[in-house]
């Protein structure tokens, strides 16, 4: 057995691959252990978009740091993480949410994020697919896409290069102080435990405020072309993102393989990982709503994902408010793959002893009181 | 969309999804429904049959599909169940629609496909299946004085050289992986079976200047054009066999048929949250059914390929059985049982006969493409640990045929375990899965 | 006047007369193409299964794309159209 590591991250999705790769290459011993294989959680149930969010200052702040962060990677990302700035258009479908575009180039403009509004005309030349009718869109032509699984490989290899050692198809079944016990039976000692298991972080983690919001997703066959940015409606934050009730909204993604990527839905309290045909028909009656040619494009596979949802929308990246040598990395919702590596910079700095680039206060554990909390 | 309701619904029209279809109209159910993605009823087996002037049909497929005829079943072809969106609920596309259809019984016949191991040159224009170049030809390929090379594993080779023969191919070489031993075993199983004993008398005769190699298994498939020459996707013009001990055989050939037995179709079973087995005697997954047929979920029954490979007969009378139990008439099938326990076993046998040979695990080279779909080389998944995996991380299994070839060949090559279970169980448009339900 | 065994179809805007009973897959076949599609990388090929299941013999019929040849039957004025033939030299 080699000697015990300084940290061990639990779970290899893009979070858990982003923390262990940024803690090795700050000189941390790390082991990164993964129950499947890597990326093979939520990170395999996200689309993948790159976006700078404007519900909340702090979200804000760590998806621009998180963007940027892609946008220095991306050169290193081999060919299969399918990395393409593609830009984003918030769609409007009418006046009043064109308000709503202009409000949000305001926001992002005040922060120095380009944004610019798109009219009618001017949205239809850059996707002539959308139905008639539409009012316009707020591009930003610095969002991007990736393809998760395949990037939380290369930031696993990365580690890998740093020294660190990656286990996968090792389940943990317990995280005990300083001790985290395999399925296997096998334990490993460390200084510190990052618990990054997504939704999993729970069951090992008892009284974390997080719950699992359930995904669909639905991907046609190749038809490139057939849409060219990362399309959301602007309604989304209203009707995805706001209430907790169950709901869809458009959005859909090209990707480099010319094939469409559906979303989106968000359902809680649901346990079951198998495709919901009521809410996926909801959610492409959605898509259909704006892309109607969609009707005829055949799609070949329909998946879900668990993501694990916090009550204020934030992820919990920090300390562990009561156990010592516990460390948190997870509650990234449906934005996990955008704050991966803000998430990763901003642990390695708080564990490291590093300058942490923005306020970790939104984001500490501490913020909530946590129910249970100790182990039985 | 358009709603149908059938006491009995059966999925798949080869001869155990007929049978199943007529055993449950003839025991009285008040409707019965069968589902089929070809054209015509009749299956892969019997593809073209209706077709046929009656006078020259196979006898067995001419009764069947004549009863099937006469019935009271409704046909639904050219349809696909893409999803089960509820219990006792299915989703179905057509070229044009989309229906829901609900089932009080329900008989899954969807059969079995080619396994496919791939090799050096298998991607290439007119290199098909073994089944796959007979419905084409069935399907009104001019085959007439080409030659063809079959090689691969399985009864079906033989009976596919001497159809293509009397459509008049020239059968330049039928190789059969088997050694010869094991082949000779399942013939010795024939002489014993005075009804199978007439077919194999029958392609020995038939097929009698034909070399038929055993023991001897594809290793790679040149190709070239006539006016440019080698190129890596030319059509194949010459197979090239090998018997792993250094030894070749080369042939000139415009189709090389290739297939290494077949593999049961479970998607739709596995869907339903059907029970499924690893059958050591098959070799490879089926489905889990009682003596009625029943599979672990009541009221839904299996027949035919899809609970194992076991050939014509035992599809015929597992679909009996399964129809006689689907309309609730369980008693009524008893007669039947000790008979298909009898096609069972010898299918078993069957199956022993055929085993896959080790070697033919390292027949494709780094670069042979195994998922066809993605283009995704042997060399990108020696190295992973599961189907999910390779999935993940290299896109294989991820196109348009959804796994089901690379599936095949993958479960043998890697012992991976490729399960599909999630809806569409084909391709289905975007309006069809967004088609509002009450 | 027309032979009722025969329909007349287009495949990539060559005419010809197949019989009523073929597929789509045959009337490409007959047309003299050995490959109906190019892969994702750019390979040329034809039919593998013959049964709807591989989608190696997908065409462009009546301008939907992703057809599959094998299981669909050839019509009057059927307008076939494939997206690679030959081999990549």
């Amino acid at each position: 057995m080699s000697p015990s590591p300084d940290i061990i991250v639990v779970g290899g999705g893009i979070v858990g691959t982003a923390c262990a790769a940024e803690l090795a290459r700050r000189g941390a011993t790390v082991t990164l252990i993964e129950a499947e294989c890597l990326g093979s959680g939520a990170t395999a149930a996200g689309m993948g978009h790159l976006v700078v969010m404007d519900d909340s200052e702090a979200q804000f702040a760590l998806g621009r740091l998180s963007r940027d962060r892609w946008d220095e990677l991306s050169d290193r990302l081999p060919a299969d993480a399918e990395f393409e700035n593609c830009g984003t258009l918030w769609v409007a479908a009418d006046d009043q949410e064109m308000a709503a575009v202009r409000a949000k180039e305001t926001f992002y403009a005040e922060r120095e994020l380009a944004a610019t509004t798109l009219d009618a005309a001017a949205l239809y030349e850059a996707e002539p697919n959308l139905r008639p009718g539409l009012a316009g869109a707020l591009h930003v032509p610095g969002d991007s896409v990736v393809y998760a699984p395949c990037a939380a490989r290369a930031l696993a290899d990365e580690a890998t290069e740093h020294g660190a050692t990656v286990l996968t198809g090792r389940a943990v079944t317990r995280i005990d102080g300083q001790r985290v016990l395999l399925a296997d039976g096998t334990a490993i000692t460390a200084g510190r435990v990052v618990n990054a298991a997504g939704d999993g972080a729970r069951h090992l983690t008892p009284g974390l405020p997080v719950r699992p919001r359930n995904g669909q997703l639905a991907i046609t066959d190749r038809y490139p072309g057939f849409v060219s940015h990362q399309l959301v409606e602007l309604g989304y934050l209203k009707n995805a993102h706001s209430s907790g009730q169950d709901s869809v909204a458009f959005n859909a993604q090209p990707r480099p393989s010319g094939q469409v990527l559906l979303g989106s839905s968000r359902q809680f309290d649901v346990t079951d990982p198998a495709v919901d045909h009521a809410m996926l028909g909801r959610m492409l009656r959605r898509s259909l709503d704006y892309l109607p040619g969609l009707a005829d494009l055949q799609i070949i596979r329909c998946w879900t994902g668990f993501r694990a949802a916090t009550p204020d929308n934030l992820p919990l990246i920090g300390p562990h408010p009561s156990h010592e040598h516990l460390w948190l990395a997870t509650g990234h919702e449906g934005l996990g793959v955008t704050t991966s590596l803000g998430t990763a910079r901003l642990l390695a700095d708080l564990m490291l002893e590093g300058e942490p680039p923005l306020d970790p206060a939104p984001f500490a554990p501490a913020r909530f009181e946590f129910v249970g909390g100790r182990h039985a | 969309m358009i709603e149908r309701n059938a006491q009995v619904v059966v999925i798949g029209g080869g001869p155990a999804g007929l049978a199943a279809a007529v055993a449950a109209d003839r025991a009285g159910a008040d409707s019965v429904l069968l589902i089929d993605a070809n054209v015509d009823p009749g299956g892969q087996i019997w593809r073209g049959e209706t077709r046929r002037r009656p006078d020259q049909r196979n006898a067995t497929a001419g009764d069947t599909l004549a009863d099937f005829g006469t019935s009271a079943v409704l046909h639904l072809g050219e349809s696909r169940v893409v999803a089960a969106p509820a219990p006792g609920e299915l989703l179905v596309e057509t070229a044009e629609d989309v229906l829901v259809v609900r089932y009080g019984s329900l008989v899954i016949a969807t059969g079995a496909r080619e396994r496919f191991v791939p090799f050096p040159g298998w991607t290439r224009p007119n290199v098909m299946g073994v089944g796959g170049l007979q419905a084409m030809v069935k399907g009104g390929l001019p085959i007439e004085g080409k030659r063809v090379a079959l090689a691969g594993s399985g009864p079906l080779l033989l009976a596919v050289a001497d159809s293509l023969q009397a459509h008049g191919a020239r059968i330049v070489l039928v190789a059969e992986q088997a050694p010869s031993h094991k082949v000779a075993r399942f013939g010795m199983g024939m002489l014993m079976d005075p009804g199978k004993l007439g077919q194999g008398l029958g392609y020995a005769w038939r097929l009698r200047r034909v070399p038929y190699r055993r023991g001897w298994w594809p290793a790679r498939a040149d190709g070239r054009h006539r006016s440019r020459g080698d190129a890596s996707d030319a059509p194949v013009s010459r197979a090239v066999l090998t018997n792993g001990r250094g030894q070749e055989i080369i042939v000139a050939c415009d189709y090389l048929a290739c297939g290494f037995h077949i593999t049961p179709s479970l998607e739709l079973v596995e869907l339903l949250g059907c029970a499924t087995e690893y059958d050591t005697y098959q070799g490879q997954r089926t489905t889990v059914v009682d003596g009625m047929q029943q599979t672990s979920v009541a009221g839904i029954y299996g027949a035919g390929e899809c609970i194992g490979v076991g050939g014509l007969e035992c599809a015929l009378i597992e679909g009996r059985i399964a129809g006689l139990a689907a309309a609730g008439h369980p008693a009524e099938a008893a007669p039947l049982l000790a008979e298909r326990d009898r096609e069972r076993n010898r299918a078993q046998a069957l199956n022993a006969a055929f085993s896959l040979r080790p070697e033919l695990r390292r027949l494709a080279d780094p670069e042979t493409v195994v998922c066809r779909c993605e283009d995704i080389p042997l060399s990108r998944l020696v190295d992973l640990s599961s189907w999910r995996e390779a999935k993940l991380h290299t896109r294989c299994g991820m196109g348009a045929c959804q796994g089901r070839v690379c599936g095949g060949a993958v479960e043998f090559l890697f012992d991976w375990e490729p399960r599909s279970t999630r809806p569409p169980l084909f391709p289905a448009r975007v309006g069809t899965l967004a088609a509002p339900r009450d | 006047m027309r032979d009722p065994a025969f329909v007349t179809v287009t495949v990539n805007g060559q005419s010809l007369d197949v019989g009523r009973d073929d597929t789509v897959a045959v009337a490409v076949a007959r047309a003299g193409l050995a490959a109906n599609r190019r892969s994702v990388s750019g390979h040329a090929r034809g039919p593998l299964c013959g049964m709807g299941v591989c989608m190696e013999c997908a065409v462009t019929i009546d301008g939907r794309p992703g057809q599959s040849g094998c299981q669909i039957r050839c019509r009057q004025g059927m307008v076939i159209e494939t997206s690679g033939e030959g081999g990549r030299d």
